[in-house]
């Protein structure tokens, strides 16, 4: 009875945060199969499946397949997924089973470092991977997630020490430290489609692979995107506006918000 | 069969110098009171092998037990990094620390590789990343029917795997279930295996979906009520989050953590058990 109402774009105040979830949240479609991770792809994907995507299937690396979490997880492993999952299965199955043979649509990536052509690193900051400045966690699924999924999203703040114009490690790759790697490679999946940040959108250039700017989030300027990126950034002829979160989908995601580490609100 | 022993009599006979230990749990499960025994055992030069090294690994490296890490995501899950792990690579304390690095499906596949007797696993993985350059176990190898280049990654097969699981029966019949990992893989693919876990039951009643390992297939169970803390068993007990909170304050600084392994590993009551 508020369908009407509660879709147009929302009067009050929102956080860039928030309008980053939004998008990502409205990239994933209904019914398609999407591979998760913990953090804001955890909090997009269930948020689709509050709103327009009740039907979106959701797998977690822990080896739950289908799940539809009452509440957010804390982690991969929590309790509250297994709970309420079609199948639960162990780990090498979730990957060579499920994600190998390219059953999954979307995967959703992060990182500390992405460059301008969608490689990720997760792994070391620093040249020297035997000596880094910085230790990062590693891999995890991300690897197999960047090249078997259909498609992937990046999901990232925007920053000009995350958005880099070559990475130092390839954790995953996007197109490759030359933009053509991916081609020569013939992976199964397509690679990144999208990377949705705080400031807008990128997307892979249709020639060259090179992420150029689409789409911005509201009130935000070309100039502030170039200085948070650490390469000449393009910007599209055709360049978009996101629509803000409307009214329903704020409230869903913060009364989603305030459920992590409640035990068992459902 | 397997023996039951007390967990520090098992710690003392399985887990040697100088062996590869994986004590394996994904976020649910972790064998945690296994990790604090070899601790306070003062196991040293221990190669560590786990797909997802959090708090107890932190730990046990801080502790100064390894040597060298094999793994594929090592962070204190839905709270950040490591500072033990990151001091022991970034600055060699307390000893210098070895990495062999993987992805998660590479590291599930060794211990595939590893259970099933093969020298070695076929996936399609590590495709345009640097990881390759780095890591000795991870190569390729051309399919004899197609020629398609494939990975390939070494077999995992540890000295001791350690893992904990909701209930075993009297003879030593293992159960587990919810979120199991690759935990049934580190069993078959360790030399030897201990399995602690929260109680002992003198029949393993009906547990749909549950995996279960065969007495014969384990070395020794231990009964550790608890033994996952602060990590959870589902339907025993919760994930007590606060602790994994905490963590990254006491592991930040090195005069916190010795405090830390002071009061909560070597004081001698805890120790009785």
């Amino acid at each position: 009875m508020t369908g009407e109402l509660s879709e147009t774009p929302t009067t009050s105040e929102f956080t860039s945060d928030e309008m980053m979830t939004v998008a990502a949240s409205r990239s994933l479609h209904d019914e398609s199969v999407c591979f998760v991770g913990i953090g804001l792809p955890s909090t997009a994907a269930n948020l689709a499946r509050r709103t327009h995507a009740p039907e979106l299937v959701l797998i977690y690396e822990s080896g739950t397949l289908g799940t539809k979490p009452r509440r957010l997880p804390l982690s991969i492993g929590d309790g509250v997924l297994a709970e309420t999952a079609d199948s639960v299965v162990g780990v090498p199955e979730i990957f060579n089973y499920w994600l190998q043979p390219g059953r999954v649509d979307v995967g959703f990536l992060g990182g500390a470092q992405v460059d301008r052509y969608g490689n990720i690193n997760t792994t070391v900051i620093g040249d020297d991977y035997e000596d880094p400045k910085v230790r990062l966690p590693g891999a995890g699924g991300a690897p197999e997630i960047a090249t078997s999924c259909g498609e992937v999203l990046i999901v990232m703040r925007h920053s000009p020490r995350a958005f880099v114009p070559d990475v130092d490690f390839i954790t995953s790759v996007g197109y490759g430290r030359d933009g053509a790697a991916r081609a020569r490679l013939g992976l199964p999946g397509r690679g990144p489609v999208k990377v949705i940040t705080d400031l807008g959108v990128l997307r892979p250039d249709e020639g060259t692979n090179e992420l150029t700017l689409t789409g911005l989030a509201p009130g935000v300027e070309v100039e502030q995107v170039r200085a948070a990126t650490g390469w000449p950034l393009r910007v599209a002829e055709e360049l978009g506006v996101q629509q803000p979160p409307t009214d329903r989908e704020l409230r869903i995601l913060r009364e989603l918000k305030a459920t992590v580490g409640n035990g068992e609100s459902s | 069969m397997a023996r039951i022993l007390q967990l520090d009599t098992a710690v003392a006979e399985l887990v040697n110098d100088g062996d590869t230990v994986a004590l394996e749990g994904f976020t649910h499960l972790i064998p945690m009171a296994a990790g604090h025994e070899i601790i306070r055992a003062g196991r040293r030069d221990l190669t560590l092998c786990r797909m997802t090294p959090d708090v107890v690994y932190d730990q046990l490296i801080g502790a100064g037990c390894a040597r060298k890490l094999v793994f594929s995501w090592g962070g204190n899950p839905g709270v950040g990094s490591l500072h033990r792990f990151r001091d022991a690579i970034q600055h060699s304390w307390p000893v210098p620390l070895e990495i062999e690095e993987h992805s998660h499906a590479g590291m599930a596949n060794r211990y595939v590789a590893g259970a099933s007797g093969l020298p070695f696993a076929v996936l399609r993985g590590y495709a345009g990343t640097d990881l390759p350059e780095h890591t000795d176990t991870i190569s390729t190898v051309r399919c004899p029917f197609t020629g398609e280049e494939l990975a390939a990654v070494a077999a995992l097969n540890p000295d001791v795997g350690i893992i904990h699981a909701q209930r075993a029966d009297r003879a030593g019949n293992v159960q587990f279930w919810g979120i199991t990992g690759v935990q049934k893989e580190t069993v078959l693919a360790s030399a030897r295996s201990l399995v602690t876990v929260e109680e002992m039951v003198d029949e393993l009643p009906e547990q749909p979906g549950a995996v279960v390992l065969p007495s014969w297939a384990v070395t020794a169970v231990a009964e550790v009520p608890g033994g996952a803390h602060p990590s959870y068993a589902q339907g025993y007990s919760e994930r007590d989050n606060a602790y994994y909170q905490d963590w990254d304050a006491i592991s930040r600084d090195r005069d916190r953590f010795r405090e830390w392994l002071d009061s909560e590993i070597h004081e001698p009551e805890r120790s009785a058990r």
